[in-house]
């Protein structure tokens, strides 16, 4: 426990308030009046209103598409399910300025909208909100579906056997069982549509804008701290309040589960409505999540013998130091490091928050480790540069930096993916065990590692995502000669011309490839002592 | 998409911590600004150089140069004013005459008057009296359009700013948020410069009124837009005008494959804005003295020569020569829009705000 605390406190709860207090401190008194200043604005007010108003409708919608699909993936069996899992979760890792070409060619000019029925939704809210869905999809599908391909289908059937009807049985014995694993998605959906920055920006146009967008303006741009900090402090209560919603209506639910294996709770689909599900499910992943990602790769092919491809290895001595290719080893390296950090530090505090003696100090800790995904990012960076600047915090090994930074972000995703399995983990078990004679490690080791394993890895890939899309920290650290892929991306797409265009598309795609092939390997990863109960 | 975006914000930060711990490291011991091998310089994502020229200097000077890339050019500027009393670097490269007032107002450079001021053109000096900064390069925001557009259409492209305005030109011009992205900012600051104070808002009325489409960034712009650029010709994108940077053409022709013997894309030459890119020694620069030595190479003959292909921009020393597919295809604004750095100050922030108002709502 005392290392996540130690870790969230110097890397966020510090950096944040000083960068806050920077803003509201004027010759060394505090400007509180500055904050009803700002909400006295009708912009601001008005800025307030759309991004609440769009994350709620961006996780109802996302809720709604994924829902059945964590189900499909969860309960049903067919060819190419691995690699289809491990596809879904590539639109968390590319850069937004990627997805946004990608996601133009769906519902954009000339895009299959477009051209199936003449409706274009570029500049329109439903544009952000269908790309919300399609870069969260992931996340319902992997939180809720880790934990449904767990639950035992057997409870459903003894009470349909006693005479509950399909739906009654569902209702009262999955859904029940279900509902912090949903919750705790729609809580990540939300946190991240809330904070949506790139997304708002380049399908929304400029006519929209969301709070974390009005930071970065106030603090890039015009340079006005002082408001900037006002809405820091805005957006920390609302995101603070959803947070402490969220844990009051789940700790009432969480309950011990069965749980069995996932390996024997898939099957193959039966019967027609089954089918009709599965091919329903399956369309809407491919119209909204392979199609623009296809568009991509269509691009990059666009040369004579992937000539755009060939590009990738030579270096022009302009953009980058180095052949743009060298760029997939730093990302791997970068990773790594950052998914370790992340399911380290993730771990320790979900099996501290799991513990039954745990007192309320340390499960309003729980909602805390959620605060970096709500709390603007340049906010938390502009904070880092006046709080951490000078010994005794020597962190002088330069390179594990990003993948730490990462791992701020990553470690959210690991404890909610983590928690729900873990407290659902009957207790009696791990008593049991004592009881004979095992130690804590032993039974860590024997009870819950397998029952947990499978939300490592799913939380593990989700990290590792998290730090493959990263982008603009290496810029930052390493030099130029030491780029990874999004930043490759970037820097390529920031200039004329067609062989620039064609390699950024290259490398887009060479970065959907390594994630979708690490995310595979990840989820391969059985250690050789299936538990079967 | 913000994860990943808060991720770097984070992992900039630790950089930052590293960064300076290190700078501290290699710098405590040598206040006095000599002794230390290190030089940093700190600038935004869009330096390059090429690596024989920098390891030439590195070669003669005895420094090894460490550089931090800080983000775009405003949050680079920002960063560097936040720490200017513990930097992260001695030699800060990229302020342009857009954001120079802040930089100096908020006194983020010491004075040095780099070797080789003398021939810098006399159109780019600027603070003689006290070399707070020094020119490095010059390039101009400009509209650029599809010529295969307009030879199709059997239109003549736009000249000037008041060309945009004409029924003629409807629907056809795409530019970038003035209030986020810096080639929007300059088109912005050149109407301001060329209908006044008083008229720009005018003129931008018209502008709207005749279709004027606004995205976030120059990336979107260009390669989703504009129909000229290789991107928007995927992207089946259908305006030909697109506000853009002097130097696009050549890259359209230096990054084809095969080199066709046209740019597919020409320059209105009377819409520019000329911007101007400065470097200077950081206030509280722990290697002073090869801070001083990295600015002088900034200045060289060589590197002036090195940075047209490598950041698109013109350098400011006299007789520096640029590449041929420069002066073929995009030759320099004979006459761009300028505005003085005082002036664009005490407005930047006003106009930029009216102008959201105006264009946006």
């Amino acid at each position: 426990m005392a290392l996540p605390v130690a870790f969230f406190g110097v890397f966020f709860a510090w950096p944040v308030a000083a960068i806050v207090a920077r803003g509201l401190k004027a010759d060394g008194t505090w400007q509180f009046g500055r904050i009803t200043d700002v909400l006295a604005q009708s912009d601001i007010r008005h800025v307030l209103w759309f991004t609440t108003w769009q994350a709620l409708a961006s996780t109802a919608l996302t809720l709604l598409v994924a829902l059945p699909g964590a189900y499909v993936f969860a309960r049903f069996d067919f060819p190419g399910k691995q690699v289809l899992r491990a596809v879904v979760t590539v639109p968390f890792v590319l850069p937004t300025v990627v997805v946004g070409t990608a996601f133009l060619a769906l519902v954009g000019r000339g895009g299959l909208l477009d051209e199936l029925w003449g409706v274009r939704l570029d500049t329109t809210v439903w544009a952000i909100l269908l790309a919300h869905v399609f870069f969260n999809y992931a996340v319902v599908v992997r939180t809720v579906g880790g934990l449904w391909s767990q639950l035992d289908p057997r409870q459903e059937e003894a009470a349909r056997m006693l005479g509950a009807s399909r739906l009654a049985a569902w209702r009262k014995v999955t859904l029940p069982a279900l509902g912090p694993a949903v919750a705790a998605a729609a809580l990540m959906v939300f946190l991240f549509t809330f904070t949506s920055f790139g997304v708002v920006q380049i399908l929304g146009g400029p006519t929209f804008s969301t709070l974390e967008v009005e930071i970065y303006r106030q603090t890039s741009e015009i340079f006005d701290l002082a408001t900037a900090a006002v809405l820091t402090i805005i957006q920390f209560v609302a995101v603070g309040s959803i947070l402490a919603l969220h844990a009051w209506t789940v700790r009432r639910r969480e309950t011990a589960l069965r749980l069995v294996d996932a390996s024997g709770t898939a099957r193959r689909p039966r019967g027609a409505g089954q089918w009709a599900l599965l091919g329903g499910v399956l369309l809407t992943v491919v119209v909204l999540l392979l199609l623009p990602l296809a568009v991509l790769v269509q691009r990059s092919l666009d040369a004579p013998d992937f000539g755009y491809y060939r590009a990738l290895t030579k270096s022009d001595g302009g953009v980058f130091l180095v052949p743009p290719i060298e760029a997939v080893g730093n990302s791997l390296t970068y990773a790594l490091a950052a998914t370790a950090i992340a399911v380290a530090i993730g771990g320790l505090a979900a099996a501290a928050l799991t513990r039954r003696d745990a007192g309320r100090f340390v499960r309003g800790f729980d909602a805390l480790l959620m605060l970096p995904l709500g709390v603007s990012a340049v906010t938390v960076g502009f904070g880092f540069l006046i709080a951490l600047d000078e010994p005794p915090l020597d962190l002088r090994a330069t390179w594990i930096l990003v993948p730490l930074a990462q791992a701020l972000v990553g470690v959210p995703f690991v404890v909610r993916t983590m928690l729900p399995v873990l407290r659902a983990v009957d207790h009696r078990l791990r008593e049991a065990a004592a009881v004979l004679g095992a130690s804590p490690w032993k039974v860590w080791r024997e009870i819950d590692l397998p029952l947990v394993r499978r939300a490592l890895l799913i939380a593990a890939g989700f990290a590792f995502a998290v730090s493959l899309g990263e982008f603009g920290a290496t810029v930052f650290i390493a030099r130029p000669d030491n780029p990874t892929l999004p930043v490759a991306v970037a820097r390529l797409l920031g200039r004329a011309g067609e062989l620039n265009y064609g390699q950024a598309m290259a490398l887009s795609t060479i970065l959907m490839v390594v994630c979708a092939v690490a995310l595979l390997v990840l989820e391969r990863l059985r250690t050789d002592r299936t538990g079967e109960f | 998409m913000s994860i990943t975006k808060k991720a770097t914000v984070l992992a900039v930060g630790f950089g930052l911590v590293a960064l300076s711990a290190c700078g501290s490291s290699d710098s405590d011991n040598d206040s006095g600004g000599g002794g230390s091998k290190t030089v940093t310089l700190v600038s935004h994502n869009s330096w390059a150089v090429s690596k024989s020229v920098l390891a030439a200097f590195e070669k003669e000077s005895g420094y090894k140069v460490k550089v931090l890339e800080d983000g775009d050019a405003g949050q680079a500027v920002n960063k560097a004013i936040l720490t200017k009393d513990n930097p992260q670097g001695d030699v800060f490269f990229g302020v342009d005459n857009t954001l120079l007032s802040r930089a100096l107002d908020n006194g983020l450079f010491q004075s040095y008057e780099a070797k080789g001021s003398d021939l810098i053109l006399p159109a780019y000096r600027v603070d003689e009296n006290k070399h707070r900064v020094t020119p490095i390069d010059t390039g101009d925001i400009c509209v650029n359009y599809d010529k295969a557009y307009f030879s199709e259409h059997k239109l003549d492209p736009p000249a000037s700013f008041d060309d945009l305005v004409k029924p003629a030109y409807k629907n056809l011009l795409v530019t970038e948020n003035a209030s986020t992205s810096s080639p929007g900012l300059g088109f912005l600051l050149g109407t301001a410069a060329k209908y006044g104070d008083g008229g720009w808002e005018g003129y931008w009325t018209k502008l709207k009124a005749n279709g004027v489409k606004v995205v976030d960034g120059w990336e979107q712009a260009y390669n989703e837009e504009f129909s000229g650029s290789a991107g928007g010709k995927k992207a089946k994108a259908d305006r030909p005008l697109v506000v853009s940077y002097a130097s696009s053409p050549p890259a359209e022709v230096i990054y084809a494959d095969p080199k066709p013997t046209t740019a597919p894309t020409g320059v209105a030459e009377g819409t520019c804005f000329r911007q101007v890119e400065y470097a200077g020694l950081l206030s509280n620069a722990g290697n002073s003295k090869g801070g001083k030595a990295l600015l002088d190479f900034l200045l060289t003959k060589r590197f002036q020569e090195d940075m047209p292909l490598n950041m698109f921009v013109y350098p400011v020393r006299e007789a520096a020569e640029v590449p041929q597919e420069f002066t073929k295809y995009g030759p320099q604004a004979k006459d761009p829009e300028t505005l003085d750095p005082a002036e664009i100050a005490a407005n930047r922030d006003q106009w930029v705000k009216s102008w959201t108002s105006l264009v946006l709502k």
